[in-house]
């Protein structure tokens, strides 16, 4: 091995050192980059928008006049859209995490079924769409309406529930289980009673997280044929339906400057609904788990 | 009591065995059958995707020579001359994909480095979640963004970019992705043990050495599978390149001039009025099976990966 002179030493370890601090600092401006890029588009959809929501946008109907637009559809649809799809998927979702937790043990089913809702993660929103397209809405007869939407919907953030609640099923110790079997409560029992109650905040954090993955999907809607203009509240399950992204969407795509004001609007009325709900989570999960 | 080992290294759980008594209890057999039932949702969903785009596609490839759609570069199904060139979707996509990759690899891959090894735990603490922020906003959202900001921030500084490109797209789409990319990667790079970062520096390494030459090697497998499952998603995207990419399904590479891509190909026909029954209404199942595919390969891919090259340390 060649033995680098002292003085041949010093100046590649000043080259080294100096490379460390370039270094340093682009990894600084990348993450300064990306925070950088939430604060300019929350500033931007702020300033557009800020002057237009107020109670009147909320409580009217959409309008051809910018001025006049309101939400108070397209929020009722969302808000309806949004309660079918997460109740929906807590019941089938909870279903299938108990049975794949505690039932399934490591059989070929339970194997098959993981990766198969580790790819269903995977699959775009709009395929989503499609399948509700063809399932719900023609071989239902559900018709494009908002049962047909919250269907899809919870189809769609199925899997994320499955996971979120498999995760804390899984966190609850054996030992629980062992003493309710100790004192004779058949599984079910067990689950019910023991398993499932040290899990719920866990499992409610990731359904309250996943409708609100729910409340922000545009594409599935668009395909299953939500309306983009509705002056009137839905009156039923099977009524037909707008919804608050759909709503965006077809403000975005006017070129009148009003309506993109009412788009920006729209857009902090939904971003305010999402971060609740996370801050719901959030609260939930650290109430519940003082309590227990 | 049944003890059932798990072979991943968690402690047994113990299992009653099915002939103690209350297993023959109706009601605890009826439960098991719903709960099965549950899981097999997920399973029937799966099915459910492919079997109806196999089926809807296989009626449309009736009418439609396959090896035109998938070697055709012309896409005018609601023209009245018709072409099915899936190519000229399959290049919007495959481009404002790659553009957002440009954009989310060095900035999610640095901010990994950053998160992982550079900053003290107090900051990283507060940035994560607010990166996250960044995953958690509706695409609608971006897609706002693209067309309303960063598109004419690019007019001004050319004015050869058309009102919709795939460039405004494919930046937008970076940032939405850039979070997947950075959180993947950085808990893959946390997952290296210390003690490899400590033999590098006890032989003199600077912490660049030791993050380019140590920590990301070792964890190249995670790191390579947040790109494919970043990318994947990008492929999937749909609302920002509907809002800001345009509907001219352009066979091209060249991010300035409008395209279409698959995703915003369905939604354009689905916000049309084709009826049903029609061959224009059934071109997006093929395009939609295409676009499952495309998915579906680069989901098992970064599976495979994490699961293949993962390097088990202690």
């Amino acid at each position: 091995m060649a033995v680098i002179a002292p003085t041949d030493f010093k100046k590649r370890l000043d080259r080294r050192k100096w490379e460390g601090r370039a270094f340093y600092v682009l990894c600084l401006l990348a993450i300064i980059v990306a925070l950088g890029m939430l604060a300019v588009l929350l500033i931007y959809i702020g300033m557009k928008g800020w002057s237009h929501v107020n109670w009147g946008f909320i409580s009217s109907f959409p309008s051809r006049h910018p001025d006049e637009a309101g939400i108070k559809s397209a929020l009722l649809g969302s808000v309806y859209l949004v309660i079918i799809a997460g109740l929906v998927s807590f019941v089938l979702g909870v279903g299938a995490a108990v049975y794949l937790e505690e039932y399934a043990g490591r059989n070929r089913f339970a194997r098959i079924a993981q990766i198969n809702i580790a790819n269903l993660a995977g699959v775009p929103s709009i395929v989503y769409g499609i399948l509700g397209l063809e399932i719900f809405v023609r071989s239902m007869h559900l018709g494009k309406s908002l049962l047909a939407g919250g269907f899809t919907l919870a189809l769609l953030i199925l899997p994320i529930i499955i996971i979120a609640s498999q995760e804390a099923i899984r966190a609850v110790p054996p030992s629980i289980r062992e003493g309710g079997y100790a004192l004779g409560a058949s599984r079910w029992q067990t689950i019910w009673h023991l398993v499932l109650p040290q899990a719920f905040s866990g499992i409610l954090t990731g359904v309250i997280l996943s409708m609100s993955r729910a409340i922000g999907e545009t594409a599935p809607l668009i395909v299953i044929g939500a309306l983009t203009f509705v002056p009137f509240t839905p009156d039923g399950p099977l009524s037909r339906f707008s919804a608050l992204p759909i709503q965006i969407f077809n403000w975005t795509s006017r070129p009148q400057a009003g309506f993109q004001e009412a788009a920006a609007a729209g857009i902090i009325v939904l971003l305010i609904l999402l971060l609740s709900m996370n801050a719901l989570a959030v609260l939930l999960r650290s109430k519940l788990e003082i309590r227990s | 009591m049944d003890e059932q080992a798990n072979g991943d290294g968690r402690p047994p759980i113990l299992r009653p065995r099915n002939q103690h008594i209350w297993h023959r209890l109706p009601s605890e057999r009826i439960i098991a059958v719903l709960l099965f039932l549950c899981a097999g949702i997920s399973i029937l969903t799966t099915i459910g995707i492919v079997a109806f785009l196999v089926w809807e596609a296989a009626q449309f490839f009736g009418a439609v020579n396959f090896l035109d759609f998938i070697t055709g570069t012309k896409w005018t199904p609601l023209f009245s001359s018709k072409h099915f060139g899936v190519l000229a979707l399959v290049a919007g996509t495959v481009q404002t994909a790659i553009g957002a990759m440009i954009v989310a690899l060095p900035l999610g891959l640095l901010s990994a480095v950053f998160m992982s090894e550079y900053a003290p735990n107090r900051i990283r603490r507060l940035v994560k979640p607010v990166l996250e922020v960044l995953a958690g906003i509706p695409t609608i959202v971006y897609g706002f963004f693209a067309l309303l900001f960063i598109t004419p921030l690019l007019r001004d500084v050319s004015g050869g970019i058309s009102v919709f490109n795939g460039l405004s797209a494919s930046i937008v789409m970076g940032i939405m992705i850039l979070p997947m990319v950075s959180s993947l990667s950085e808990d893959a790079m946390r997952a290296v043990p210390r003690s490899l970062r400590e033999g590098a520096y006890a032989l003199g390494a600077t912490k660049l050495e030791v993050a380019t030459r140590v920590v990301i090697p070792a964890a190249l497998s995670g790191i390579v599978a947040s790109f494919i499952l970043a990318m994947s998603r990008a492929i999937g995207e749909t609302m920002i390149v509907t809002i800001a990419a345009g509907q001219n399904p352009n066979f091209t590479l060249n991010p300035l001039v409008p395209i279409e891509t698959m995703t915003a190909f369905i939604v354009q026909v689905s916000q049309g009025d084709s009826p049903t029954g029609t061959i224009e209404f059934k071109t997006i199942f093929a395009v939609a099976l295409t676009l499952f595919a495309f998915t579906l390969l680069m989901n098992l891919l970064s599976q495979y990966l994490v699961g293949r090259f993962r390097e088990v340390y202690e």
